[in-house]
């Protein structure tokens, strides 16, 4: 099986508290794992150890079949990040951050990869606009757009949709999955919007406490727990006492 | 490390700057009004200071010498807290920047932000008070050339600080260079200070270049010395700060400041 990502036995510690305990999964190629979990259950440090921002307390991550602490540059040129709580520049236009990231990735024929990227997320009128003065649905675009500058192997979504009305999240929702699909990436997606995870996920893992409670295809997980919907397994596994502890 | 990566980091703060008329004039503005005031009271005391009598210009110079201190070592850091700012942060440390790569690039966007502030501050010294910096010389350009690592030395140490600590730490990057500054004997000699003082003085570059300064423009002496001490302790200190980065680097990414910075 090509793994793009291989997480072994992840975990992280703030001195007295174990945020992420001993977690292990994998990504395949050109597949949507979704992320699920109550806030404040670790994915955002899982997200943070995948994106070398954190240093995990032990275990393995391997990233297109590297060990990320030893290549941790090489890495974070194949992978790439979107979520609603970081921006880019807000001074600076689409056009100029879209340049700016483009360099700092390096990427050869840059302007061929920002007209690309113009065309298909609909940019045109907004390139020359800045950046802190588009609407929420606009900044999510152009933040899409700096996340797939590099042409990401890897893409990790924390909530693309949060915030968004439903043309402009279903506008990237069908864009995730057509892109994912023209380029065989793999994709990471934290979110709290069941449906979308519905949508786009093939398989999913549920967290709670820093563990992984359950996981598998939202169909399967559904009919497991005996519930209507994925959401309504997720209330129950968010609300189950200590069950996992 | 790779220039491409170095010029991208640049060019997000060359637009900034470049977009807005207000930045431009805010770099411009300090270092006038500060030499323009400087520029007054050098001209007070060399009318009215024996020590200064025959030497008209050498508080000015020092204040122009400081100020390019100050600038680089502020520039530094506002380019730095501008990504905490802008919640740009995590953007830039998962991009695939080496930090010698970011140094690199803030260390030269530093510069370049110093001297748009202060070349029209000097241009203007002449025709206002008849004074021009080139009277020292040879010896100006590794006047400036150590205060210029100085202060990006004490732009990277605030830097180091705002990764370990987070934005808690901004207070002390805009409090640094008021703490030094009475050790640097950029208006006096260093036998003001106290003893104790003077020791201190003396672990620091700062001293030897306004020493040589004043060397220069009141005895006509250059002494080389005090720019080899300069460099030498310039070169200790850059290469601490530039350790004390790197491990806060890695202290951050251990403790989840780099999250906590960027959200």
């Amino acid at each position: 099986m090509n793994y793009l990502v291989e997480v072994k036995n992840l975990k992280k510690n703030y001195s007295s508290k174990e945020a992420v305990k001993g977690i292990s999964f994998n990504i395949k190629e050109n597949e949507i794992l979704g992320l699920l979990g109550p806030n404040g259950c670790g994915k955002t440090t899982t997200i943070g150890m995948l994106l070398g921002l954190l240093k995990p307390s032990a275990g393995v991550i391997k990233i297109d079949n590297m060990d990320f602490e030893k290549n941790r540059i090489e890495i974070l040129s194949k992978i790439n990040f979107i979520s609603p709580y970081i921006e880019l520049p807000k001074k600076l236009t689409v056009k100029q951050n879209l340049i700016v990231y483009g360099k700092l990735y390096n990427i050869k024929n840059l302007q061929q990869q920002i007209q690309y990227l113009t065309e298909k997320l609909r940019l045109e009128e907004l390139l020359n606009r800045i950046t802190g003065e588009l609407s929420s649905g606009q900044k999510n675009r152009a933040s899409l757009a700096k996340a797939l500058i590099n042409k990401p192997k890897v893409l990790f979504l924390d909530e693309p949709t949060a915030s968004l009305d439903p043309e402009v999240g279903d506008f990237i929702r069908s864009f995730l999955e057509t892109y994912k699909e023209e380029n065989k990436i793999s994709i990471l997606l934290a979110s709290h919007n069941m449906n979308e995870v519905n949508r786009l996920c093939k398989s999913v893992l549920m967290m709670k406490n820093g563990q992984i409670i359950d996981e598998g295809s939202p169909k399967s997980l559904i009919n497991k727990h005996g519930h209507k919907n994925l959401e309504e397994v997720f209330l129950k596994l968010s609300r189950s006492e200590n069950e996992f502890n | 490390m790779n220039l491409i990566r170095i010029y991208g980091l640049f060019l997000r703060h060359f637009y900034l700057i470049t977009r807005s008329f207000p930045r431009i004039l805010d770099l411009i503005y300090w270092p006038t009004i500060q030499i323009t005031l400087w520029g007054f009271i050098s001209n007070f005391f060399a009318t009215y200071s024996t020590y200064y009598n025959n030497a008209v210009g050498i508080i000015l110079t020092c204040a122009i010498l400081y100020d390019f201190l100050f600038r680089t070592s502020i520039g530094f850091n506002m380019l730095f807290l501008e990504e905490i700012w802008s919640r740009n942060f995590t953007n830039l440390f998962i991009s695939p920047m080496k930090i010698s790569e970011i140094i690199t690039s803030l260390i030269i966007t530093a510069l370049i932000r110093a001297l748009i502030g202060l070349i029209p501050a000097i241009l203007l010294t002449s025709p206002l008070f008849g004074i021009s910096i080139l009277n020292l010389g040879i010896s100006l350009f590794f006047l400036f050339l150590s205060l210029y690592v100085f202060g990006i030395t004490l732009g990277i140490l605030v830097s180091a600080g705002l990764l370990r600590f987070g934005p808690s730490f901004e207070n002390i990057a805009w409090s640094t260079m008021f703490l030094i500054a009475p050790f640097g004997c950029i208006y006096y000699p260093i036998d003001i200070l106290p003893d104790i003082f003077q020791k201190i003085a003396y672990a620091m570059p700062l001293v030897y270049v306004f020493e040589e300064a004043r060397s220069i423009l009141i005895y006509q002496t250059v002494n080389v010395e005090n720019i080899y001490y300069a460099f030498i302790l310039n070169m200790i200190y850059l290469g601490i700060a530039i350790s004390l980065f790197y491990y806060s680097f890695n202290q951050a990414r251990k403790k989840g400041t780099l999250i906590n910075i960027g959200e």
